[in-house]
């Protein structure tokens, strides 16, 4: 068997199944993880779209491939340097541990754009505005869903692109599964809230992938979601606490304000800390939009600047899980034809 | 060949190939970002002044778009100028410049 | 009296500038308002006459403004100025003295040795030749200056000299050659009768070496007659209208006229008192981040003086105030640049649908403008503040305000904005208020400069400050470093520097910039900046940001809404505004007040003193 070394940098999804195909196909694979657990931004997901299948099957799912593999995990791996040597590469952590390999797999995720930055929606101002992680998270606890008022919210409202497609915050681009997810969590809270109206503010409705459309058509049918095409432009507070909601309705041409009693906020993906740590350290380049540069938008992907970094995951742009997944089997294969010099790791575009 | 047309007033479809586009020309050709506008309805949201009037900032823009522009000059006049428009934009289209060469054309074609 | 025929070019241009002047100057002067016509003749008969006296002596001969932003600038007007002012005065002082003669042609003096070759006849001679050859040597040096200056601006410690269109490098070259030509014409002369002092004198005996001095001297100069007369009658219509308009501008002015924002005579005096120095130039943020060349004040000053202004000229500018605070002649270019923006208004206005009323009446109003509703932590600290000191106010605009106007002034359409300056008006008087306090410098500045209110108007930080003196609010230093970023409208606009950083004091460390204060950069958000496209702004954005970030404060403290929405699009910074900073201080916590999490039921944000 080979016993050439992986470092896979990042616990998520990504870096766990990446790991887990290495370390089936032979290789000595080490997976540093900056946080105690594994399973990343998984971890605080309840219900998955489009199927609403539990977040927890598929943590459970990366867990037994990581159970039936020989990897060396390191939790709280806090990395203060990595760089190439000639071919070897080396990763040095904070409590002063080394790690030698020779490629390393980028899974180092995102954060979520810090909604903060978009004042006018009252993220941290106003108790009754949310981010759509915090929903989730509420979902996962199994708590009854009140607002800071502690009273049950009848009327919410989700906001789209908070942090995306917005030039004034910097981040162009589309995040790519917010649309989605305001649409399967409207669903989850009708189920929850039965009696409460829910709106949807949005500029697009990007239901691109396959049983996306369904899952929309069902929220209009089966739970009266209401869809209202315009961007907010602020939300202020009412002196009972609730938000008033201003924008306007575009198709009706006319402005409108609206009162709820909970306003979630849609909040985009952006490159997280880590990938900019990471890229510095390692010499990788960086896109427009800061998040990795692969060397080809079509036939290389999951390949990096660097010969033998390879990435995987949400580094290189905002991911549906089941892209995540296929990502990190790429990567795992880009790998390990570049250790195993195939002769087909030397196309060039 | 039967005539199996709508049977439509005039005024109520837009008749895109007879609209006279001289205003957009002159706005396109002064303010480029005017191109980039996807209709979101932040600007109208949070315009000054449609919170007394029914001065709606997009519905202008998407009429101009189309060379509809018989209630532009009533219209445009209510505006101030304020700049929140601009400020709120998500796509970085320079509104209040927009505005003030929608005047200008309109001046200058004497509308 | 001595007399020759090459003295006519000289003459002739003399006469004829003499009355262009004066027509154009008599022009303009009746041309002002009777309010400033009076106060022009109030001024002459005051002690006010003899400030401007030494302040033409200070800034038009010495150029004391000039010498402190960029010496070798200063040396080089200076001796241009002080020199040929030295060098006419020495020269009658010369000619009276030799001749005796009450009255004199005025071109005596000027070609003195020319007529007067005896130089043992008459007292001080020597000291004459001397000083007069001293004032032509210093002059000499300041031509040498400003050739170098035209090929090689850097040697200025310039990036970018002024460009010169075709009359002007036709007065240009006249002057240049005039004093040369002098320089010539009296060495020519000394060899010929030794009648130069120690520059002169001993060009002319090494001329005399191998020139036949008879022959050429003469053309020396009528040459020299020429290039005075040449430029003599180019001034008026050049750059160099300004060596005379600054001395009336400086008048006018010590008399208490200012300019406004429609284009009068007295802003044709100031348009044509721009001395060209170039200075503006290099400290415009949209030549150093933006790249934009041609629109800067001496620019746009010389398109006016050539009627042909083109709109982008008189739209691509901030109006942020950087080069009127450089200008050693204290022009004020942005109330001239709204001027010539009021030519291109529209003035379609329909502002009919505007009617408000005020709820009730107090004696303080608070007025948070547009821009603040979209950076509601503002008005919201500014609330909370305002209910726990117990004021009673009347949030003017709290459901969205009429805007305050001054976007219609900086965009040119001052009667549209005098509409809304109407009806916001009667509301602040319908209100009873005795003080008008605002969130946003730009309203601050047009309820100051255009509203007439017979109220006292504050920014929320001298309001701040007031009631923290007063003792109606208590604050906690919190030991964080903070710069703070002057606002444009706040800084230079209304010249509050001292309050935000007083105020600023009390809470935090301020730490300095390297540009602040009077030299603060603009966000590049201005409202005057009509024109400017998304990555132009954005450059001049990064460009401030990096001179506020540099020494990695804790946070960013800024005094006007639009400038924290610009800069929180790419701050690595926190970025605050006063109020919430104060705010913050006053609950003595840094962190964020509202988490997602089960509360009693919020009553309003009062805390105990």
């Amino acid at each position: 068997m080979n016993k050439k070394r992986i470092i896979v940098i990042g616990g998520g999804i990504a870096g766990m199944e990446a790991a887990t195909n290495l370390s089936a196909m032979g290789y000595q694979v080490t997976l540093l993880e900056k946080e105690n657990e594994l399973g990343g931004h998984l971890l605080g997901w309840e219900k998955l779209f489009p199927t609403m299948r539990l977040g927890k099957d598929v943590i459970e799912f990366l867990n037994k491939g990581i159970g039936l593999t020989h990897i060396q995990i390191i939790k709280n791996a806090d990395i203060i340097d990595a760089r190439k040597n000639d071919s070897i590469f080396s990763v040095k952590l904070s409590d002063g541990r080394s790690f030698e390999s020779d490629a390393i797999i980028v899974a180092t995720g995102y954060d979520l754009f810090d909604a903060r930055k978009k004042e006018e929606y009252g993220y941290g101002i106003y108790d009754n505005v949310i981010t759509s992680a915090e929903l989730e998270e509420l979902f996962l606890s199994g708590k009854p869903i009140v607002n800071a008022l502690g009273k049950t919210p009848k009327k919410i409202g989700f906001v789209h692109c908070v942090g995306s497609r917005d030039e004034k915050v910097g981040n162009v681009y589309c995040s790519k599964v917010c649309c989605v997810t305001a649409v399967k969590q409207s669903i989850e809270i009708k189920e929850k809230i039965p009696d409460a109206e829910v709106f949807c503010f949005y500029m697009d409705l990007r239901m691109f992938g396959m049983h996306f459309e369904t899952l929309y058509k069902q929220a209009q049918e089966k739970h009266a979601v209401n869809f209202i095409r315009g961007r907010l432009s602020e939300a202020c507070e009412n002196i009972d606490g609730s938000i008033l909601v201003k924008v306007e309705d575009t198709l009706a041409a006319r402005p409108l304000r609206m009162s709820v009693d909970l306003l979630v906020l849609m909040v985009g993906i952006t490159p997280s800390e880590g990938t900019k740590k990471i890229g510095a350290m390692l010499g990788l380049n960086f896109g427009p939009n800061g998040f990795y540069k692969c060397m080809d938008q079509h036939t290389m992907t999951t390949v990096s600047n660097v010969p033998g970094v390879f990435f995987a995951g949400c580094c290189m742009a905002p991911r549906t899980i089941n892209n995540v997944f296929a990502d990190s089997r790429s990567a795992a294969l880009m790998t390990a034809s570049y250790l195993e010099n195939y002769s087909i790791e030397k196309r060039t575009i | 060949m039967k005539n199996f047309g709508y049977t439509l007033s005039e005024d109520r479809q837009i008749n895109y190939d007879k609209n006279d586009k001289k205003i957009l020309a002159y706005v396109k050709e002064h303010e480029p970002s005017f191109n980039i506008c996807i209709s979101c309805g932040t600007c109208t949201a949070t315009c000054s002044a449609a919170q007394f009037t029914n001065f709606n900032i997009r519905h202008l823009y998407t009429l101009l778009k189309r060379g509809e522009v018989t209630t532009l000059k009533k219209e445009i006049a209510k505006c101030m100028l304020c700049g929140k428009c601009l400020l709120a934009c998500p796509r970085g289209v320079n509104t209040r410049n927009v505005i003030i060469k929608i005047n200008q054309a309109i001046e200058k074609y004497s509308l | 009296m001595s007399y020759d025929p090459f003295v006519i070019p000289f003459s002739a241009g003399a006469i004829i500038l003499f009355i262009i002047l004066i027509y154009k100057y008599t022009y303009w002067i009746i041309t002002l308002s009777k309010a400033d016509t009076f106060k022009l003749l109030k001024g002459l008969f005051s002690i006010k006459f003899f400030k401007a006296i030494k302040e033409i002596v200070l800034e038009s001969l010495f150029h004391r403004r000039i010498f402190k932003i960029n010496p070798v600038l200063g040396y080089m007007h200076m001796s241009f100025a002080l020199g040929w002012l030295l060098l006419i005065l020495g020269g009658t002082l010369e000619n009276k003295i030799h001749s005796h003669k009450p009255f004199n042609a005025p071109y005596e003096p000027i070609f003195f040795k020319f007529f007067n070759h005896d130089i043992n006849a008459y007292p001080w001679a020597n000291e004459f030749k001397f000083v007069m050859d001293f004032l032509l040597l210093f002059v000499l040096s300041g031509v040498l200056l400003a050739f170098f200056k035209r090929i090689y601006s850097r040697l200025f410690g310039m990036k970018k000299t002024t460009r010169l269109k075709l009359g002007d490098w036709f007065a240009m070259m006249s002057l240049w050659f005039i004093f040369p030509l002098r320089f010539l014409a009296e060495s020519f002369t000394a060899g010929m009768y030794d009648n130069g002092g120690f520059l002169t004198g001993n060009a002319g005996r090494f001329f005399a070496s191998f020139i036949p001095l008879q022959d050429v001297s003469y053309i020396a100069w009528w040459a020299y007659s020429i290039a005075l007369g040449t430029f003599f009658v180019a001034l008026p219509f050049s750059r160099y209208m300004h060596i005379f308009t600054e001395v009336v501008l400086i008048f006018l002015r010590n008399f208490g006229i200012k300019n406004c924002k429609v284009y009068n005579s007295f802003s044709a005096i100031e348009v044509n008192a721009c001395s060209r120095c170039g200075i503006c130039i290099d400290k415009c943020q949209l030549l150093t981040s933006s790249r934009i060349t041609d629109t800067q004040g001496v620019y746009f000053l010389q398109s006016i003086r050539n009627n042909e202004i083109k709109e982008e000229k008189a739209f691509d500018c901030l109006l942020c105030g950087r080069c009127q605070e450089y200008c050693p002649v204290g022009i004020n270019l942005n109330n001239i640049r709204i001027s010539r923006r009021f030519e291109f208004a529209t003035g379609n206005q329909n502002y009919d649908y505007i009617s408000s009323q005020v709820e009730k009446t107090a004696p303080v109003i608070y007025f948070a403008g547009c821009m603040t509703h979209l950076t509601p932590s503002i008005k919201i600290a500014m609330e909370s503040i305002l209910k726990t000191a117990g004021i009673d106010y009347l949030f003017l605009d709290k459901n969205g305000s009429i805007c305050c106007g001054r976007p219609l002034v900086t965009a040119g359409e001052i009667l549209k904005a005098h509409k809304l300056i109407e009806k916001n008006t009667q509301l602040i008087k319908d209100s009873g208020a005795k003080t008008l306090v605002t969130s946003c410098p730009i309203c601050l500045k047009v309820f100051k400069e255009d509203y007439k209110l017979p109220i006292e108007v504050l920014h929320h930080s001298q309001y701040l400050l007031r009631l923290i003196n007063e003792g109606k609010i208590r604050v906690h230093h919190s030991k964080e470093s903070a710069v703070y970023h002057d606002p444009c409208e706040l800084g230079r606009g209304n010249n509050i520097y001292k309050e935000p950083r007083e105020l600023l004091n009390k809470v935090v460390n301020l730490q300095s910039v390297s540009q602040e204060a009077e030299l603060g950069l603009c966000c590049g958000n201005s409202l005057g900046g009509v024109q400017l496209n998304t990555v132009q702004r954005d450059l001049i954005r990064i460009d401030a940001l990096n001179v506020l970030q540099k020494n990695n404060p804790n946070y960013i403290a800024t005094a006007c809404p639009l400038c924290k929405k610009t800069f929180v699009k790419s701050a690595e910074t926190d970025v605050k505004d006063i109020a919430e900073i104060i705010w913050l201080s006053m609950q003595n916590s840094r962190k964020p007040k509202f988490v997602h999490e089960i509360k009693q039921p919020k009553e309003e944000a009062v805390i105990e003193l």
